[in-house]
């Protein structure tokens, strides 16, 4: 009798759907709370207090951290920094990656070795293409520079220094981002391309479009639900990424090439007001949740059609 | 208006070869079916008519013009596919429009050819629909009217038919086939279906295994099978082949009657002795399955009657079945090919 209870209990308990669900969803909530809801509400509570790293005692100072950080000019720039560095970088990203993928998709002699190539810098460690990319772009080594030289693009007197001039850097700074996210982008279109049937394509050549028309009036609204899958993951990925500006120029020159992510991090680890820093990130908050809300409206539509 | 005509047309696919040289030509406003099995290489040879195929060899000429290296919208050609392949994301409107659009048509001139289309297959209230919204019907009849909008020299259908069920499919070959002989376009039509061939097509063009196996009216093609496959393909049941001596002998099973029903005299007919096996009851006829015995083993054949004649005969015994001479059709045993009638053992 005593080893039959826990049995029958047991498998009661089985049977109990509305309790087996939660406990079987309870991993995932636990994760998410633990990971992603305590560091945010960790880091909203610090924003409204005078937190710094040495500091036992923390006081509430109310919007006090705010006004400060809005006043000063470095977060004015790494402000707008974050939305140019987000969407020029994206657009960029959207029509390379929208000819890429219409070259993929045809077929070609060696298009896995094309394919394998661009996949490349995808599954490479981001940190380690950036610092391959510190080199390619020193102030002296460049070999973007002596290869231009060499091929006679630059001429004697022409030698950039891409990392170490304000718009030169932000614009290095948003290439090798670019490099970083086509790859991705590439695949999403790509299988937004080859879920078009063949006989639409067809009926549009046979209907007498050509190339521009079928690419604008067809192939572009048949992807357009993936195409925006696509730009929401790279604004989230380039909004919240500070990895390519941390190695490539840490902010600088002049605190020139600063966006929200890196700013947050100088301000709050580096420089160890917690306060301030926080008070920085979540100025990323209003983007993101527009992004989630959009990104869940797509998804709706997806599923509904 | 304009023909079509291929010459030699080769294709293969790797080491598959889907068309073996096909020569084929239709008439001004004519309505030629392309029937065959699936595989024969019928669409193969429609897509390369209209420029989304290109041939191995061979030419394509449409309006006595080799149009080889022309692009399909340079062929005023117009498709409708098996799949009807509207454009998901425009409207009705949108999708009849878009050939037009493609033409660099002006709006205004573009809405009045819209809604003429529409009028001319009954799809006028629906023009501010989505594709998804309408009914397997109603996009073929979209599929048609965008395909006639810009009024092409030549329609090239494929398997329009198909995904409609068998009810509605009778009254669309009706209205397609009126819609064609009021406009008079020269139209190639491929299907499988020989009951849609035989009813649809002014000249039926039989294919299988990528060659051309004959061109002629359905009359022709049923009465007088270039070879047994033709023979075999067309009819339901299919013409009863029988093997004596050097020699294939054909005959319709219509005409394959008990002897108690001919009026073929009886020199100017050939009769067989046949085990009847089995009736079957297709409402408006019987199918009679049998056997016959000759030099080779026995063989299978049927024969068809109308339910409105008593049947003398019985399952399970032998009995005389007459076919008049002039029925009957003769292949070559070795290539299949028609052949001089002659005479044969029994």
């Amino acid at each position: 009798m005593s080893s039959a209870a826990p049995a029958r209990r047991r498998a009661y308990f089985l049977d109990r759907e509305d309790w087996l669900g939660r406990v079987m969803i309870a991993p995932a909530v636990i994760y998410i709370a633990a990971l992603i809801g305590m560091p945010f509400f960790l880091a909203l509570f610090y924003s409204f207090s005078n937190i710094t790293v040495g500091t036992e005692e923390l006081h509430f100072v109310g919007l006090k951290n705010f006004r400060a950080i809005l006043d000063t000019p470095g977060f004015q720039v790494a402000l707008k920094n974050s939305f140019i560095f987000t969407f020029v970088s994206q657009a960029i990203v959207l029509i390379l990656a929208k000819i890429l993928a219409l070259s993929l998709v045809r077929d070609f002699r060696g298009k896995w070795v094309v394919r394998l190539l661009i996949i490349l810098p995808w599954v490479a460690p981001i940190s380690l293409g950036a610092i391959g990319w510190l080199w390619m772009l020193d102030s002296i080594y460049s070999i973007v520079n002596w290869g231009l030289r060499a091929v006679g693009i630059f001429g004697p007197s022409t030698w950039p220094i891409w990392l170490g001039l304000p718009k030169l850097a932000m614009a290095s700074v948003i290439a090798v981002h670019v490099w970083r996210l086509l790859p991705l982008a590439t695949i999403i279109l790509l299988a937004g391309l080859t879920s078009i049937p063949r006989d639409i394509q067809e009926a549009a050549a046979a209907d007498g479009a050509r190339f521009w028309r079928q690419l604008f009036e067809i192939t572009i609204p048949m992807v357009l639900p993936i195409m925006g899958v696509a730009v929401l993951f790279g604004i989230v990925f380039t909004f919240t990424d500070m990895i390519v500006i941390f190695v490539l120029t840490r902010g600088g020159p002049f605190d020139s090439t600063h966006v929200l992510a890196s700013l947050a991090f100088f301000t709050g680890i580096e420089g160890g007001d917690l306060a301030e820093g926080a008070a920085i990130a979540l100025f990323l908050f209003p983007l993101l949740v527009a992004v989630a809300f959009l990104m869940l409206r797509l998804a709706r539509r997806s599923e509904v059609t | 208006m304009a023909t079509v005509e291929t010459i030699g047309i080769r294709k293969h696919f790797g080491d598959v070869v889907a068309l073996d040289g096909v020569d084929l030509e239709s008439k001004e406003g004519e309505f030629l079916v392309l029937l065959g099995p699936s595989g024969c290489g019928k669409t193969t040879l429609l897509r390369i008519i209209a420029g989304l195929e290109q041939p191995s060899a061979g030419d394509v000429m449409i309006g006595r013009l080799v149009v080889n290296h022309l692009p399909p919208r340079a062929r005023h050609i117009a498709m409708v596919f098996q799949s009807y392949a509207l454009y998901p994301h425009k409207s009705v409107f949108g999708n009849i429009a878009f050939p037009l659009k493609a033409q660099g048509m002006p709006k205004a001139e573009r809405a009045k050819k819209v809604e003429w289309a529409a009028t001319m297959f009954g799809i006028e209230r629906l023009l501010g629909r989505k594709p998804r919204e309408l009914s397997g019907g109603e996009r073929q009849r979209v599929a048609l009217a965008r395909a006639m909008v810009r009024e092409p020299n030549v329609f090239l259908l494929d398997e329009p038919l198909s995904n409609l069920d068998a009810k509605l499919r009778t009254s669309a070959r009706n209205e397609l086939l009126q819609f064609q002989r009021s406009v008079g376009t020269t139209t190639i039509y491929v299907t499988h279906d020989q009951v849609e061939a035989m009813g649809m097509g002014d000249r039926i063009a039989v294919m299988h295994q990528g060659k051309l196996r004959q061109l002629g009216t359905p009359q022709e093609i049923y009465d007088e099978p270039n070879d047994t496959f033709v023979a075999g393909f067309l009819g339901s049941p299919s013409m009863n082949l029988v093997e004596r001596e050097d020699v294939i002998v054909g005959f319709r099973p219509e005409t394959f009657l008990p002897r108690a029903l001919s009026t073929a005299p009886r020199n100017a007919s050939v009769r067989f002795q046949v085990r009847l096996l089995r009736v079957e009851s297709l409402g408006s006829d019987r199918l009679l399955y049998g056997v016959l015995r000759g030099p080779s083993g026995e063989q299978q054949v049927i024969a068809k009657l109308s339910s409105t004649v008593p049947l003398p005969v019985h399952p399970g015994e032998t009995e005389e079945f007459v076919i008049a001479t002039r029925d009957l059709r003769f292949f070559d045993r070795d290539t299949g090919l028609r052949t001089q009638a002659r005479s044969f053992s029994l």
